[in-house]
């Protein structure tokens, strides 16, 4: 089953997620939220989203609380490096589960 | 409309015709008096267009791949080094499958400098999957530019519309305008299967893989081999459609013929002389001059070089005693270009036949030296005679 | 005066999917995003070889949500002309075209297009992202590349030439607009976008870009390593509008406070420069506070 039928001729990509796969795959460490120091949390209002804003990845979603799509978190730590409460640590993958992997 | 007018006049004029609204130029000679015709029009009113004097031919088609990626009628003209300045971008409109018509006013390449006409610029790019219309006189280049556009936009490859640089580009003869009626009704708006826009956004030309790939639809997409295979076929289809483009043409204008090439007392000849544009012409002086003395010969231009009309050239030349291939230009390393093609077209189909013609090589008119009608006479009498010689023989050589 | 944006004021719509091939860290990745919410959907993309194009994705899928148009590595600007002339000859005057090139497309290879559509006033913006490096091809340098800094090929001596001033190149256009940002002040970012984006002729961007891979630090401090080049004074904020020189946002600041960070500090947080010696970084500090001398001395 070849792309004979394949609508285009040249290579014209419309838009989707995951271009590189599940780069969640890349991560050594991932974010772990502690919401006791998460101003938005606390605050139970719009507020900081520091960790949003700098995401090269747009994974960490604009909520109270905020949530990281693991799918393809690549684990940078800009977040928790940035964030001004220090609620975000990087935690060691291989502190995860299995199950927790997904 | 009849008039008087020199060849890059009719290039203008054509474009003008075909209602081009995107118009990239950069001057160099001898191609500029003809950008410059279409900033008359424009300036004045006369054509519809975004005229773009941009800062090189690389950029010149630039401005053409992007406006007709993004739907716009385009078209540029170069010559010489300004085309091979271009090279990166001519592979790219191929692969990109865009419409571009452009007019390549034939010119000698550097090193060294040389303003005059030989055909190495535009042979030299014979493989980048462009199709190559080369004309032998004013209304041929004005015909050409409109069948050209109809051409392009049917098979989505881009097309170089070619003539000799001076011989026929500054020289002045007679030839029939169009009306803009008999071209509209020839020649349709164009309009694309796609338009990048932010209504139908897309990512276009990006890299793309050596295999095929799920697309975010699920289906198979190409890999980069499928896209370029397809540009190979559809160029191969191509020749069919150029036949389609000859046939409306004749109907709407009323005049046309064989699209892929020019015979001249052919069908009787034993020995045909072969060659591209406006040294045909000259050939036909020589072919007369030879029948008077008995020499069964003819002379056949190649007007569509790529994609290449193998199998017309193989009937036409089928059973002919001998090919004798006039170039002005060459694949250096080895022989003409045309002779290295046709020989292949002749193999091809009439190996093993008997049909098989011998096929000899001259090389002349490089850089502008000026070429004689008694030497193309003398050579093609000596090459009726006996294999005048095992490599390409230069005509006029001064060594 | 138009008030500036504040995280909370940014506008949500986001234009790029997640799970790209950027590195981890990207600082391109953080001006790409914000810089495109300041575009708006209404927006074309031009983009030669670089790190956006990779970011951008392979065929058959596409990371970015915006029509983009990917070219040669030396036509971006022409490429930009183009477009705008065929959105001009379908009567469209409101679609924002955009050219997103790395440094070495800008400052190399992509200065003469650039320039040629400066000088014909085609309408665009033009965001350089630099992280001073052909970082996609495995960090050689480029006309950006600051002295001193280790690349691909200049390996064990460092840079030995000047970073090239491409904003005071593209200045001398007298373009109505010329902006210096950097991926660690995005909103400063979107406001210069918003500002200009109707102002007439080719408006520059000059985006400073972190890169782990390139500079040789952590991921997590990409926004802290670009916070302290401008805090530093080494790479300033600012805007040319129609030839009035500004500093803007951190850099404003540091004209009140009156003090810099020394670049050492800066320097000594990316590997790339540790080829530097104390004579190289005291003579940097020594441009750094003349240049700051000047704004002082402007100010006052």
């Amino acid at each position: 089953m070849g792309t004979r039928n394949y609508k285009r001729k040249t290579s014209h990509s419309e838009s989707g997620p995951g271009d590189g796969g599940r780069t969640g795959s890349w991560r050594v460490e991932r974010p772990v939220f502690d919401q006791s120091l998460c101003i938005p949390c606390k605050r139970n209002k719009e507020a900081c989203f520091i960790c949003w804003l700098f995401c090269p990845e747009i994974v960490i979603s604009r909520t109270i609380p905020p949530k990281v799509n693991l799918e393809y978190c690549k684990g940078c730590g800009i977040c928790a490096e940035e964030c001004p409460t220090k609620a975000i640590t990087m935690v060691d993958e291989a502190k995860f589960t299995e199950e927790d992997k997904d | 409309m009849h008039i008087i007018e020199n060849g890059n006049v009719a290039a203008a004029l054509g474009v003008r015709l075909c209602r081009a609204s995107v118009i990239a130029a950069y001057p160099i000679t001898p191609q500029t008096p003809l950008t410059e015709r279409l900033s008359e029009y424009v300036e004045a009113g006369d054509m519809k267009a975004e005229y773009i004097p941009v800062e090189s031919e690389h950029s010149a088609m630039a401005v053409c791949i992007a406006a007709a990626s993004a739907g716009a009628r385009v078209f540029t003209a170069t010559s010489a080094n300004g085309l091979l300045y271009m090279h990166e971008q001519i592979q790219w409109a191929a692969g990109a499958r865009l419409p571009i018509v452009m007019c390549l006013v034939n010119r000698a390449v550097g090193a060294p400098w040389n303003i005059w006409n030989d055909q190495q610029d535009s042979i030299s790019q014979r493989d980048t999957g462009w199709m190559q219309v080369y004309c032998s006189d004013h209304q041929q280049i004005i015909d050409s530019v409109i069948k050209a556009y109809w051409l392009a936009e049917k098979v989505n490859i881009p097309i170089m519309v070619c003539y000799d640089g001076y011989i026929l580009s500054h020289t002045y003869m007679p030839f029939d305008v169009p009306d803009q009626q008999q071209v509209d009704a020839f020649l349709p708006p164009f309009r694309p299967d796609y338009i990048l826009s932010p209504e139908n956004p897309a990512n276009l030309n990006t890299v793309t893989l050596p295999d095929v790939r799920v697309d975010v639809h699920g289906e198979l997409a190409h890999g980069y081999m499928e896209i370029r295979y397809l540009l190979q076929e559809d160029m191969r289809t191509a020749l069919a459609v150029a036949a389609d483009a000859e046939k409306k043409f004749t109907e709407i204008f009323g005049r046309g013929g064989n699209p892929y090439l020019e015979p001249y007392r052919c069908d009787d000849a034993e020995f045909v002389a072969v060659g591209i544009g406006s040294m045909t012409y000259q050939l036909r002086v020589s072919v007369d001059a030879l029948r008077k003395e008995g020499v069964k010969v003819g002379v056949m231009g190649v007007r569509f070089y790529r994609p290449f009309p193998d199998e017309a050239i193989a009937n036409a030349l089928k059973g002919k005693k001998g090919v004798i291939v006039f170039e002005k230009a060459l694949s250096y390393g080895y022989e003409g270009a045309l002779a290295s093609d046709l020989k292949s077209a002749l193999y091809e189909h009439l190996a093993g036949t008997g049909d098989l013609p011998t096929v000899q090589n001259f090389i002349a008119g490089i850089g502008g030296r000026d070429i004689r009608t008694e030497d193309l006479t003398q050579y093609l009498r000596a090459a009726t005679q006996s294999r005048v010689s095992k490599e390409p023989l230069w005509i006029g050589l001064k060594l | 005066m138009q008030a500036k944006t504040t995280i909370l004021s940014l506008p949500t719509e986001e234009f790029v999917h997640p799970g790209t091939r950027a590195c981890t860290g990207c600082g391109l990745a953080i001006a790409y995003r914000v810089g495109l919410k300041a575009l708006g959907k209404d927006t074309m993309l031009i983009v030669p070889p670089s790190c956006l194009t990779v970011l951008q994705g392979l065929f058959p899928v596409a990371s970015t949500k915006l029509p983009c148009l990917n070219v040669t590595f030396a036509s971006t600007a022409a490429a930009a002309t183009g477009i705008l002339a065929a959105l001009k000859t379908q009567g469209n005057e409101h679609t924002t075209v955009a050219a997103w090139a790395g440094d070495g497309g800008t400052s190399d290879i992509g200065l003469q297009a650039l320039s040629g559509a400066a000088e014909r006033g085609d309408k665009f913006i033009y965001l350089c992202y630099d992280n001073e490096g052909y970082m996609n091809t495995g960090a050689q340098r480029s006309g950006t590349t600051p002295i001193g800094a280790i690349t691909a090929n200049t390996p064990f001596k460092g840079k030995l030439q000047q970073k090239k001033d491409v904003p005071a190149i593209m200045a001398a256009h007298h373009l109505s607009y010329v902006a210096a940002c950097s991926a660690a002040y995005p909103l400063d970012l979107f406001d210069k976008i918003r500002k200009c984006i109707d102002m007439p002729g080719t408006k520059y961007f000059h985006i400073h870009i972190p890169c782990p891979p390139g500079w040789g630090y952590d991921p997590r401090y990409g926004i802290k390593i670009g916070r302290l080049a401008v805090e530093t004074g080494y790479y300033d904020l600012y805007e040319i509008v129609n030839g009035e020189f500004k500093l803007t946002a951190a850099s404003e600041k540091l004209v009140e406070k009156h003090k810099l960070v020394p670049v050492r500090e800066y320097f000594r947080s990316q590997s790339r420069f540790r080829m530097l010696t104390d004579a190289q970084i005291a003579d940097i500090q020594r441009q750094i506070d003349e240049k700051w001398a000047g704004y002082y001395t402007k100010d006052e």
